[in-house]
């Protein structure tokens, strides 16, 4: 059964996953716009910046967001500077890492739709009477949801999913940074393999769930990872 | 009444477009040209799709561009219905939904839309519902026609509206277009390559090759100009507008009246007094230098010729003047040298065939 710690940890996961989904769309969108948009030179750049993620072991990430973030690193001077202290080991610390480490599994879907719908679209609004803001919201909004709720999905469940980054920059820190994976890895260790099975089941169970809805319902193409 | 001033210069690494037209505020002007020549370039500038770095832009008196002065109109500031070659309306959003996208957008509205009006002339009452998808591609451009004219805007700019559709389709629709400029003053400026829809809506008429205007004018006098590749063309042809003056219901005619003359058409189903188009191919008007006493051909027309031209396959183009609308022959170069055919001879032309256009 389900301890109640167990519980708090998937009650922390899912917070930490919202909120983070939630910057991930409000960053990610204008972020895929541009990127989807652009003709500048600084897109080839960007899009690896964004994709990086995907490729880069997790404790690498979490290693630099550690240094990054901590007392003596640039982010972390910012943050002590403005009062905030520094973000390693802290709720809010965490969901920045999550933001970072799963954007490419919103952004590059968002990209997808809104490379997709082509310029038409936007031509037929503007000739009217739409400016571009209006545009985006009465057009791009409503043609591109398959790409928000997948990358939402994604995003989501991704950061749920996530263990190296956490364990980098969040730790294990009951109530405040202690996520499913780290629980499963700390009964695990513990020999509890019996609470370690209902978590891990949990977990199967979400992902499994997600993913059918994302190709059934939303039916995306099943690629490893959305990178096209 | 040249009310639209358009000068535009841009250069994309092997496309150049270099225009600068005085167009008439009034009626269907037809920018025609091949596929490639600039006139969706044009068309788009003129919509402020494409921002040209050399471009003036007047429209009736308001400037949309200017870029002495950096001027430039967003296009979603200028007051234009644009109807794209797909009919490019909104895939997410109902038949109604999107005629009322733009209404919605209008912040002042001076004179009361018409749009029912226009849903009438289209003849898409019945299709309010649907949405884009389940929609024929006639329907689906006569919505989009219809969802940029409800706006009343000054201009109605049509970049190849009936390319993408099969010719039962194109007739659908040619007939609102023409019907369009008797309902409502606004001018339209109209791409295509088609000749036969040049032929049969333009009021006034640009030719377009490799970025600029190499003519233009009222169709009867831009169409018989010798010195265009146009006039050697197998289907060169001069359109007349006439009116309907009688109908001879007795040998299935109809008799119409073109400024100098009459011609006989086979019967009109139209009253007398209505306004028509006749196409007249050069290839079927022949040329006499007497008054055929005894032929079966009806349209026999004094004119003067007032041009010639030959080209390299045996072939002369004969212009002509009768009364005061010009035409083109095509004859061989043997019947030219025969005849001793000369600038400023009195002759006769016979047409073996007219073609009305409305």
């Amino acid at each position: 059964m389900l301890t109640p710690a167990d519980i708090e940890t998937l009650l922390l996961t899912f917070k930490v996953a919202s909120l983070a989904t939630a910057l991930m769309l409000l960053l990610g969108t204008p972020l895929a716009w541009w990127l989807a948009r652009t003709r500048s030179g600084w897109k080839g750049i960007i899009n690896a910046v964004v994709a990086l993620p995907l490729v880069l072991p997790p404790t690498v990430l979490g290693f630099y967001l550690l240094v990054l973030m901590g007392p003596a690193g640039a982010v972390g001077k910012i943050t002590t500077w403005l009062g905030l202290g520094s973000l390693p080991f802290t709720f809010a610390g965490l969901v920045i890492a999550s933001v970072l480490y799963s954007m490419p599994f919103v952004v590059q879907p968002l990209q997808a739709s809104f490379t997709s719908i082509g310029a038409q679209p936007l031509e037929a609004a503007a000739t009217l009477r739409a400016g571009p803001l209006d545009t985006f919201f009465s057009i791009v909004v409503p043609l591109a949801k398959p790409g928000f709720m997948t990358g939402a999905i994604l995003g989501f469940a991704h950061t749920v999913g996530e263990f190296g980054v956490v364990l980098m920059v969040g730790g294990n820190i009951p109530d405040k940074t202690r996520v499913v994976s780290v629980q499963i890895y700390n009964h695990v260790e513990a020999l509890e393999y019996s609470e370690a099975h209902w978590l891990a089941g949990c977990l199967l169970v979400f992902s499994f769930s997600v993913l059918l809805v994302l190709y059934t319902v939303l039916k995306t193409q099943p690629v490893a990872h959305p990178l096209k | 009444m040249t009310r639209i001033e358009a000068r535009f210069q841009l250069d994309y690494g092997g496309f150049k477009l270099d225009v600068d037209l005085q167009l008439p505020s009034a009626g269907i002007t037809v920018l025609f040209g091949p596929s490639g020549c600039g006139k969706t370039t044009l068309l788009r500038c003129i919509a402020g799709l494409q921002c040209p770095p050399e471009g003036f832009l007047k429209i009736n008196g308001s400037i949309w561009q200017n870029s002495e002065d950096g001027v430039f109109l967003p296009p979603h500031k200028r007051p234009l219905g644009y109807v794209f070659q797909e009919a490019n309306l909104f895939p997410h959003l109902s038949v109604q939904e999107n005629l009322h996208y733009g209404l919605k957008r209008i912040k002042q509205n001076p004179e009361p839309v018409n749009l029912e009006q226009t849903v009438e002339l289209l003849g898409i009452g019945h299709l309010m519902g649907r949405m884009p998808e389940r929609l024929s591609g006639g329907e689906r451009q006569r919505v989009a026609i219809a969802r940029a004219l409800a706006l009343n805007p000054d201009i109605l700019l049509m970049d190849e509206p009936l390319a993408a559709l099969d010719f039962k389709r194109k007739q659908e629709i040619l007939p609102f277009l023409s019907r369009l400029h008797q309902h409502r003053a606004i001018p339209v400026l109209y791409v295509t390559h088609a000749q036969q829809e040049m032929a049969q809506l333009a009021d006034y008429l640009v030719i377009m090759a490799d970025g600029r205007e190499i003519a233009s004018g009222l169709p009867a006098d831009t169409l018989t100009r010798l010195e265009l590749p146009l006039a050697q063309d197998r289907e060169a042809a001069t359109v007349w507008p006439v009116t309907i003056v009688e109908h001879e219901a007795d040998y299935h005619l109809t008799r119409v009246a073109f400024a100098g003359g009459t011609l006989s058409l086979p019967i009109i189903n139209a009253a007398v007094g209505t306004p028509l188009r006749v196409q007249i191919y050069a290839r079927d008007v022949s040329i006499a230098l007497e008054s055929p006493a005894a032929t079966s051909i009806l349209n026999v027309l004094p004119a003067t010729i007032t041009g010639i031209a030959d080209d390299h396959r045996g072939q002369s183009v004969v212009k002509l003047q009768a009364g005061t609308q010009p035409l083109l022959a095509h004859i061989t170069q043997k019947s030219a040298r025969l005849l001793d055919l000369q600038v400023g001879m009195p002759v006769y032309v016979q047409i073996k065939g007219t073609s009305i256009l409305n």
